[in-house]
């Protein structure tokens, strides 16, 4: 019997992996993954298509990796059933691992909404290697010329790019009135989405996809779609990237209580004892929401995984939380978003801001009881991780307040004391 | 492990650090070609935080608990658990800018190509890294300092 067993080999899984080694050299791992291949990082699927990576690139740890960390790898291998009483995962084929702690690392799968013609040839999700290798494999095998792009969050926008070093031309279609909705405000948005209308892409807001058109006497392939207004689009491809939804599947009709997501405490343990859940699946701690919600981000799934590793070895720890936070490369435009990026009038709320039009630089505070609480920055973001610290720390920036937006904004800012905690100066 | 650590008080805010950063991170190790003709152009790892009167030099911190090696998205940034150093393999970089997003110090910058991060490797090779062998008022010093 092992002692850990995980399913899922993504972030949670590896960040649970390294946290359970840090403690316990010994105790047996299983790790259970569906997919074939060895570690590699989801968000550098966009970097293949482009052919910026090529696999080897992509793995972010090394082929020892389960090795060195003296764990069984069941890889290739589908977990269908979970016996709570019995302690065991049964795995496609009937064969049954018995754990004695548990973590269900299970991640997300693309949300597809209902549309006509989803399953027609040319239409792809966007969330793991074997996508990104099959829409790679497509775009060459029929020369593709033109794609659409369903979703203009940090999927759509990734692919998007990806698509058009392809060569390809690109029509992105968001439901919401604004490109990056969750993460930029309406003024930000727009300076981004006039940077990737300017690299060539078809931008369209307000819509989405209502039917997908199949070739007139081959109706199974694409070849066009029909937005919401009527208007249509040909393509050769359609790509969905609206986002990901939990993969509760394994668990669900057991005792392990679901909520949108898996729900855990913060030592990430289900309500099941020597159950435990971090990740995509998972409803995570918000510090700045001061709840737990999803929060589907690799970064975070990493530092549930390891919590979550820690505590399943003996080692009491307690998660922190993450918020909302993304960093964008895309269309030469860095782009950082933490926390409340466009949140509705509030009189608690003080919103600071700051455009430079002639360099593109917008930065945006969101202050609560002179604590931050959002942050975001587009083409200026090499000191956001001071004040994430600020942000994360809960540290009242009343006393230089007025500077946090200066373009020299940085540790020198900050009063002396906390440079010394931070041990930056003596 | 042995870190820089600044002298604020000591600190003119000359900015020879950053320059003695750049030329050892540059591939002719030349003052002039450094600055005039090397492609692409190196940048130094340290900066220099200024707000009048008070000036450091800041640089990576090697921290134990590395927020941007839990943080990074491709395996570039590592932790070497028998040096202590964080290492950064530009080759593996993707340039996603998690690092920059959550390092305390905004110690991570942008290359000038603006495709990879850089940051400070306490000049492996060297008996002292160079910002701290050439800062002419000994504002910086190197030694064992736990974070």
């Amino acid at each position: 019997m092992a002692k850990y067993v995980i399913v899922g080999a993504s972030a949670a899984g590896i960040g649970a992996v390294e946290a359970i080694r840090e403690v316990d050299p010994v105790g047996a791992i299983t790790v259970i993954s569906e997919e074939p291949c060895p570690q590699y990082s989801r968000p550098m699927i966009s970097d293949f298509v482009s052919g910026k990576a090529d696999f080897n690139k992509m793995k972010c740890r090394t082929d020892e990796f389960w090795k060195e960390n003296n764990v069984e790898a069941l890889t290739g291998k589908k977990a269908t059933a979970l016996n709570l009483t019995e302690k065991t995962v049964q795995l496609e084929g009937g064969e049954k691992v018995a754990y004695e702690k548990l973590l269900l690392a299970t991640g997300g799968k693309p949300f597809v909404p209902k549309m006509e013609g989803s399953d027609k040839d040319g239409v792809f999700t966007f969330t793991t290697f074997k996508d990104a290798e099959r829409l790679a494999a497509k775009i060459d095998s029929i020369n593709a010329k033109a794609a659409v792009v369903i979703g203009a969050g940090l999927i759509g926008i990734s692919v998007t790019e990806a698509l058009l070093k392809r060569g390809l031309k690109v029509t992105m279609v968001e439901l919401q009135d604004k490109i990056l909705s969750l993460l930029l405000d309406a003024k930000a948005s727009d300076l981004v989405e006039a940077v990737v209308r300017k690299a060539g892409v078809n931008i369209v807001t307000g819509q989405s996809v209502q039917k997908i058109l199949g070739k007139p006497g081959n109706e199974g392939v694409v070849d066009g779609v029909i937005l919401t207004k009527g208007d249509q689009v040909p393509c050769d491809l359609v790509i969905v990237a609206i986002g990901v939804v939990p993969r509760t599947e394994l668990v669900t009709g057991t005792a392990v209580k679901i909520n949108r997501g898996i729900v855990v405490d913060n030592m990430m343990q289900t309500n099941v004892p020597d159950v435990y859940a971090s990740g995509d699946v998972t409803e995570a701690y918000d510090f700045i929401m001061n709840q737990n919600r999803l929060l589907p981000l690799w970064p975070l799934a990493v530092l549930e995984g390891q919590v979550a590793g820690y505590n399943m070895a003996g080692k009491k720890t307690t998660y922190m939380g993450g918020t909302n936070m993304s960093s964008l490369k895309y269309f030469g435009t860095p782009i950082v978003s933490i926390g409340l990026a466009n949140p509705k009038e509030d009189p608690a709320l003080e919103v600071l801001v700051k455009h430079d039009a002639e360099r593109n630089v917008y930065k945006k505070l969101v202050l609560k009881n002179n604590v931050i609480v959002g942050l975001t920055l587009v083409n200026c973001i090499e000191r956001a991780g001071v004040s994430f610290y600020l942000m994360k720390n809960a540290i009242n920036v009343k006393k230089f307040k007025q500077k946090l937006l200066s373009d020299d904004f940085g540790l020198a800012t900050l009063p002396v004391s906390l440079q010394r905690k931070m041990c930056v100066v003596q | 492990m042995k870190r820089i650590i600044a002298k604020q008080e000591l600190c003119m805010g000359c900015g020879l650090c950053e320059v003695y950063c750049t030329v050892q991170h540059s591939k002719s190790k030349d003052i002039i070609k450094a600055y005039n003709s090397e492609c692409p152009k190196p940048i130094s790892r340290v900066r220099l935080e200024v707000n009048k009167p008070i000036s450091f030099a800041i640089q990576c911190r090697h921290c134990e608990d590395a927020p941007c090696v839990t943080a990074c998205l491709s395996g570039a940034m590592q932790k070497d658990e028998k040096t202590g150093l964080v290492t950064h393999n530009p080759d593996k970089c993707m340039g996603c800018w998690t690092c920059i997003m959550v390092c305390p110090y905004g110690a991570i910058k942008m290359d000038q190509q603006g495709k990879v991060v850089a940051k400070c490797d306490l000049c492996q090779g060297l008996e002292e890294p160079a910002c701290v062998a050439n800062c002419p008022n000994q504002a910086l010093v190197f030694k064992e300092v736990k974070l």
